[in-house]
């Protein structure tokens, strides 16, 4: 129903078509489909109702971050459904106010212990780019990543890459992306995918939740490559169905070739907002305009020119208001701004729209370095939280490291190369003699932030780097 | 009708709730998490702890960034899968 057709870019190849049952209903699911996607590219927008207030509830990160698409699956309750891989026979129903304890524990296995050198958590540009350094050296590492597929928001990026040869410029980020993770498949690392890290014991035991079991993970060394979830603004009916994140609209359309919707208003023209509605114009949907709270567009110049050329308009100055309807967006409003961001009486207007995209910044994941103790600071112009380190990615804790967005929302770019520093850093601590690798990179990092975009993120990572 | 303005969708706590809690004299995040249960939902506050950190400093005029703490599970999961299981156990 809300398959895309053709794509100008990519192939879009379905799994083998399978059956799943949702509040009774037979719908079709495919393999490598999750379980969210099936439903809504079957037309379904409500999936559950809220606890107390009993408000539709769909779709709103897709990447495993809120709580907005929690269903009942077979008898078991709050489960994240955006990333459950659909299979055969899966029953999945509203939750049931709180939900209810499963009647037998038969489909919980015991849990497991596991002894490495180095977990990376996150498999994402960062952790991947890491995992493919570490995978040459005689030392056991465990590469976690919470989503079904690895690749973390990479395997979305179907835009070419700027920056330098050495970070595959030039190169769409899905196909750095499978660069990357075949490399891993080919080596002797141990990857595991659909597993969630969700605590930080003060033993420095990190608790892992996978398929039902619970894993026990004791390292050397920590690679917290979390990454970042999409920040909410308050607007009136923020919570209905049809408002999602920019970054799952993508994941909707590049990873699971599914139309987010019809006629679509993007709330921020940072990169984010500019590059996704110009992939959702690819994708032959209709971008009605983006708006802008700032004065000024806040992404480059080329990605705005492309929407312009589409048409598009792009109005600075300019929020949202309202959304209308109950279980599906059916209308926004926007209104203009005035210099101190106080709302101009009678600048309201209408837009047509059965959906709302927000990509109005992006948020530290930092709740395991949290619990790990690690120190922590809040800059703004990074996205909030995030840990204090040294040159090399060290936290403040000594075997804890940190690359990508989690420690200060950049692009993949970056992202690839700070994992790289860290993962040759922990190696050098454990003994391996890596040459000048490290330095090398150190120094390819400060090319890539020397355009003018980047001198706030150089000024605001001076006051959490530290030596 | 018009729709609320949702800030905690977990818990379903809106914008007009924590202006409320706030008159009542609930003036810090700590008090509003205990009265409103804001922020203790399945996601931990991933989604709605930032808005309400700018929703009260703004009507306090004081700065509550930094004062949350987020402790295991920071994401949902099963507690079945914390049980040993025994030979014919049941729940």
């Amino acid at each position: 129903m809300r398959e895309i057709q053709e794509h100008p870019i990519l192939k879009l190849a379905r799994g083998k078509e399978i059956w799943i049952k949702f509040s009774g209903t037979p719908i079709r699911a495919y393999e490598n489909e999750t379980v969210a996607m099936a439903l809504y590219r079957e037309g379904i927008d409500v999936f559950t109702e809220s606890s107390k207030l009993h408000r539709p509830r769909g779709m709103f990160c897709a990447i495993g971050k809120c709580s907005s698409c929690m269903m009942r699956v077979n008898g078991i309750p709050n489960v994240r459904t955006c990333i459950l891989p659909a299979r055969e026979g899966m029953v999945i129903e509203k939750q049931d106010m709180y939900g209810k304890l499963p009647e037998s524990i038969e489909d919980f296995p015991e849990p497991c212990e596991i002894y490495t050198d180095i977990v990376i958590v996150g498999a994402g540009p960062a952790g991947l780019s890491a995992a493919n350094i570490l995978k040459d050296f005689n030392i056991r590492v465990l590469l976690v990543e919470q989503n079904p597929k690895l690749g973390g928001q990479l395997i979305k990026q179907t835009h070419k890459f700027f920056g330098s040869e050495n970070e595959m410029a030039g190169t769409r980020g899905f196909e750095i992306a499978n660069i990357l993770i075949q490399n891993i498949k080919d080596s002797n690392i141990n990857y595991k995918t659909d597993s969630t890290a969700f605590g930080f014991y003060p033993d420095s035991t990190l608790a892992i939740f996978q398929n039902n079991q619970l894993l026990k993970v004791h390292s050397k060394y920590f690679f917290f490559a979390t990454g970042a979830s999409e920040k909410m603004i308050p607007f009136a009916g923020n919570d209905v169905p049809g408002v999602f994140g920019a970054g799952a609209a993508q994941t909707m359309m590049n990873v699971f070739g599914i139309k987010p919707g019809k006629d679509i208003l993007m709330v921020g023209a940072g990169n984010v907002g500019l590059i996704v509605s110009y992939q959702l114009l690819q994708a032959g949907i209709n971008v009605k305009a983006v708006i802008e709270a700032m004065p000024k567009i806040g992404g480059y110049f080329v990605h705005a020119a492309k929407l312009r050329r589409f048409g598009v308009p792009i109005l600075t100055g300019t929020t949202i208001k309202e959304v209308m309807g109950t279980k599906r967006v059916e209308k926004a409003i926007s209104i203009g701004l005035d210099e101190e961001f106080k709302e101009i009486e009678g600048s309201e207007k209408e837009w047509n729209v059965d959906t709302v995209c927000l990509s109005t910044g992006l948020m530290p994941s930092v709740n395991l370095l949290s619990q790990a103790g690690c120190t922590l600071k809040y800059v703004s112009s990074l996205g909030g939280y995030v840990p204090i380190r040294n040159r090399e990615l060290r936290t403040s804790r000594e075997t804890i490291y940190v690359a990508g967005d989690v420690s200060g929302i950049e692009e993949a770019s970056t992202a690839m190369v700070e994992g790289k520093i860290a993962s040759l850093a922990i190696l050098e601590k454990i003994g391996y003699a890596t040459g000048r690798e490290k330095e090398k990179n150190i120094e390819e990092l400060q090319r890539l932030r020397e355009g003018p975009f980047s001198s706030k993120i150089v000024e605001s990572l001076g006051e959490v780097t530290y030596e | 009708m018009k729709n609320p303005i949702m800030i905690c969708r977990c818990e379903d706590i809106t914008l007009e709730d924590i202006k409320n809690a706030f008159s009542m004299g609930f003036t810090d995040i700590e008090s509003l998490r205990r009265h409103l249960m804001i922020g203790t939902g399945p996601c931990q506050g991933k989604t709605c702890i930032p808005m309400l950190e700018k929703i009260i400093s703004e009507m306090s005029n004081k700065d509550f960034r930094g004062v949350i703490t987020t402790r295991p599970p920071e994401s949902p999961i099963s507690f079945g899968s914390f049980l040993h299981r025994g030979k014919n156990e049941k729940l």
